[in-house]
C-alpha cells in the first residue's frame, strides 16, 4: 500500500502522461483500486494546491482532471509557434451558443432564433471540433437531427457541467410586460376592491 | 453632412416607398464607401433590426414601428440599390414589419382587445430571444478556449515513442528463407516461355478475357503462378492497351479494386483515366 505522498506522485505522473482528462475512476485504477475516490479527490486538491504559482495548473473538467497551461502564459507560447489558432466567425458562435443554451434543437430551431439559414459548413465546423453532435431526431416530418454540445465541449473551454455557463442576460426580465395577457398576480393587485373589471394592458404606439 | 449635400445633387441613394431618399436620415449615417462592409457585418435582418433599435435608444418592448419600418426598409433598399447580395430573409422581415404596422393602424374593436396580443409580441420575443444568443456568444468567446488560450499538458513518455515489434528469432529466419527459394525454384521452371512472351501476344489475352464487355478486377487478370515476367509483361499490355484506348480502367476512390473493361465499340474517347 503506497503512503499518500507517493500515491500523489503517481497521480501527478499519470496526469502529466495525458493530455485527455481522466476521470476519477480512471485513476483509481492506478491503484487497483485500492485507494477510494474521496482519498483520490483529496489528494487531487492537494496536488491542485501544490502547483499554484507555476505556468501550468491543475483543473477539474467535465471528464475530469488534466495539466493545462495557465492562459496568461499564453502568448509567450505563441511566440515560439506564431500560427495563430483561427477565431471562429460571428455564425459560428452563435449557433454554438444556441446549442449550447437550448440544447437539444434542431436546425430548424437554430435558424428561427438566428432568422436566417444555417450552412451546412457552420455545424461541420462545430461537429469537427467534437464541440456538438446528434443525440436524436425530432419526431416531425423530416426527423430532424438534435443537436447537443459534448463534454469536450465543456473540456475545452473549462467547464464542468453547463450550469458554468455563463449566465444568460437579464434582458428578458421585463418581457412579461409586452404580453397583454394579465398575470393573475397583477389582475389581483388590480382588482383591489374585489371587482372585476379586466384592466386594458395593451396599448397602441 | 456634406457628403449627403453632394448625394442629392447627383442620383437618390435610396427609394423608401417608391419616394427618392436623396439624404440618409441623420441618425443613420454612414459614409458611403464604409456601407458595403458595414451592410456585411450584419448576421441577418433580426441583427440589423437590433442594431436599429439599440442604435435609436428606444425601449425594446415599445418599439415605433413606423419609423422602425422606414428604417429598415432604407437600409434594404440600399443593399439591393448597391447590388449587394441580399438574402431573402431580408425581405421577408420587411414583410413581416409592414404586416404588423398595418396591423397596428387598424381599430381595435373593443371586445377584442382583452385576449388579443399586440401585434409586436412575436417580434419583440424574436428579438429578444435573438440578443440574448447574440450577447451569449460574445461570453462563449470570451471564455478560455483549449489551444487559443491554453493548453494541455503532455510530457514526453518514453513508451509513446518506442512501437512495440514483434519478435524475430533466427529459426523464422531460415524459414522465411527456404520458403523464397522454394518458390523460386517453382518460377524457373516456367522460365522457359520468357522468350515468347509478348507484350502484344498478352494484350489479345486480355481483350479475350475482356471479350464478354463485363468489368472485370484488375487482379484478376494476372496470373501469379507464371511467374514476375509474366505478371511484368501482363501489365504492360494493359498499360498499351490503356493507351490504345482500347480498354477502359477504373477506380472508384484510392485503395480501392481497380476494375477493367473493354471499350465498347464506336466510344473513341481519348483514353482519360489512364495514369
Amino acid at each position: 500500500m503506497l503512503s499518500p505522498a507517493e500515491a500523489k506522485v503517481v497521480l501527478e505522473t499519470a496526469l502529466l502522461a495525458t493530455r485527455e482528462p481522466l476521470a476519477i475512476a480512471d485513476l483509481r485504477k492506478l491503484f487497483d483500486q485500492e485507494i477510494g475516490g474521496d482519498t483520490i479527490r483529496r489528494l487531487l486538491e492537494e496536488l491542485r494546491e501544490d502547483w499554484t504559482g507555476r505556468g501550468v495548473e491543475l483543473v477539474n473538467l467535465a471528464s475530469g482532471w488534466r495539466f493545462q497551461t495557465r492562459a496568461e502564459y499564453q502568448r509567450y507560447l505563441d511566440r515560439i509557434d506564431p500560427e495563430k489558432a483561427p477565431r471562429y466567425s460571428r455564425a459560428v458562435l452563435e449557433t454554438l451558443a444556441i446549442i449550447a443554451y437550448r440544447q437539444p434543437v434542431t436546425r430548424g430551431d437554430i435558424e428561427e432564433i438566428r432568422g436566417v439559414t444555417v450552412s451546412p459548413g457552420i455545424v461541420h465546423a462545430l461537429e469537427a471540433r467534437g464541440w456538438i453532435d446528434v443525440v436524436g431526431h425530432r419526431e416531425t416530418p423530416g426527423r430532424p437531427a438534435l443537436y447537443a454540445t459534448t463534454k469536450v465541449f465543456l473540456d475545452d473551454l473549462g467547464l464542468r457541467s453547463l450550469q458554468e455557463l455563463p449566465p444568460l442576460e437579464e434582458i428578458a426580465k421585463s418581457l412579461e410586460l409586452a404580453t397583454p395577457a394579465p398575470e393573475p398576480s397583477e389582475q389581483r393587485a388590480d382588482a383591489g376592491g374585489g371587482e372585476t373589471a379586466p384592466a386594458v394592458v395593451a396599448s397602441a404606439a | 453632412m456634406t457628403l449627403a449635400l453632394v448625394h442629392s445633387t447627383a442620383q437618390p441613394i435610396a427609394k423608401v416607398r417608391g419616394a427618392p431618399l436623396h439624404e440618409l436620415p441623420p441618425d443613420l449615417y454612414i459614409p458611403p464607401e464604409a456601407l458595403e462592409v458595414f451592410l456585411e457585418t450584419f448576421e441577418g435582418p433580426l441583427d440589423l433590426l437590433l442594431y436599429l433599435i439599440r442604435k435609436a435608444d428606444v425601449d425594446i418592448l415599445d418599439i415605433p414601428m413606423a419609423r422602425l419600418t422606414e428604417q429598415y426598409l432604407a437600409y434594404v433598399e440600399t443593399m439591393r440599390s448597391r447590388n449587394l447580395e441580399l438574402a431573402a430573409e431580408y425581405l421577408v422581415m420587411a414583410a413581416m414589419l409592414m404586416e404588423i404596422k398595418s396591423r397596428m393602424l387598424l381599430p381595435r374593436p373593443k371586445a377584442a382587445d382583452d385576449g388579443e396580443l399586440d401585434p409586436r409580441a412575436e417580434l419583440v420575443r424574436r428579438l429578444l430571444e435573438y440578443e440574448r444568443m447574440k450577447l451569449a456568444a460574445q461570453k462563449l468567446d470570451r471564455l478560455p478556449q483549449r489551444d487559443r488560450d491554453f493548453q494541455a499538458v503532455e510530457v514526453w513518455i518514453e513508451q509513446s515513442l518506442v512501437t512495440r515489434l514483434p519478435n524475430v528469432n533466427a529459426a523464422d529466419l531460415e524459414n522465411a528463407w527456404r520458403s523464397l527459394l522454394a518458390r523460386a525454384r517453382l518460377r524457373r521452371h516456367h522460365r522457359v516461355t520468357r522468350d515468347e512472351l509478348s507484350v502484344r501476344e498478352h494484350m489479345a489475352i486480355i481483350l479475350r478475357q475482356l471479350a464478354s464487355g463485363e468489368f472485370r478486377e484488375f487482379a484478376e487478370l494476372f496470373d501469379p503462378w507464371r511467374g514476375v515476367s509474366v505478371l511484368v509483361v501482363t501489365f504492360l499490355a494493359l498499360l498499351e492497351l490503356a493507351r490504345e484506348g482500347l480498354i477502359d480502367v477504373t477506380q472508384a476512390e484510392p485503395y480501392a479494386p481497380i476494375y477493367v473493361k473493354q471499350r465498347a465499340a464506336g466510344a473513341e474517347t481519348p483514353a482519360s483515366e489512364t495514369s
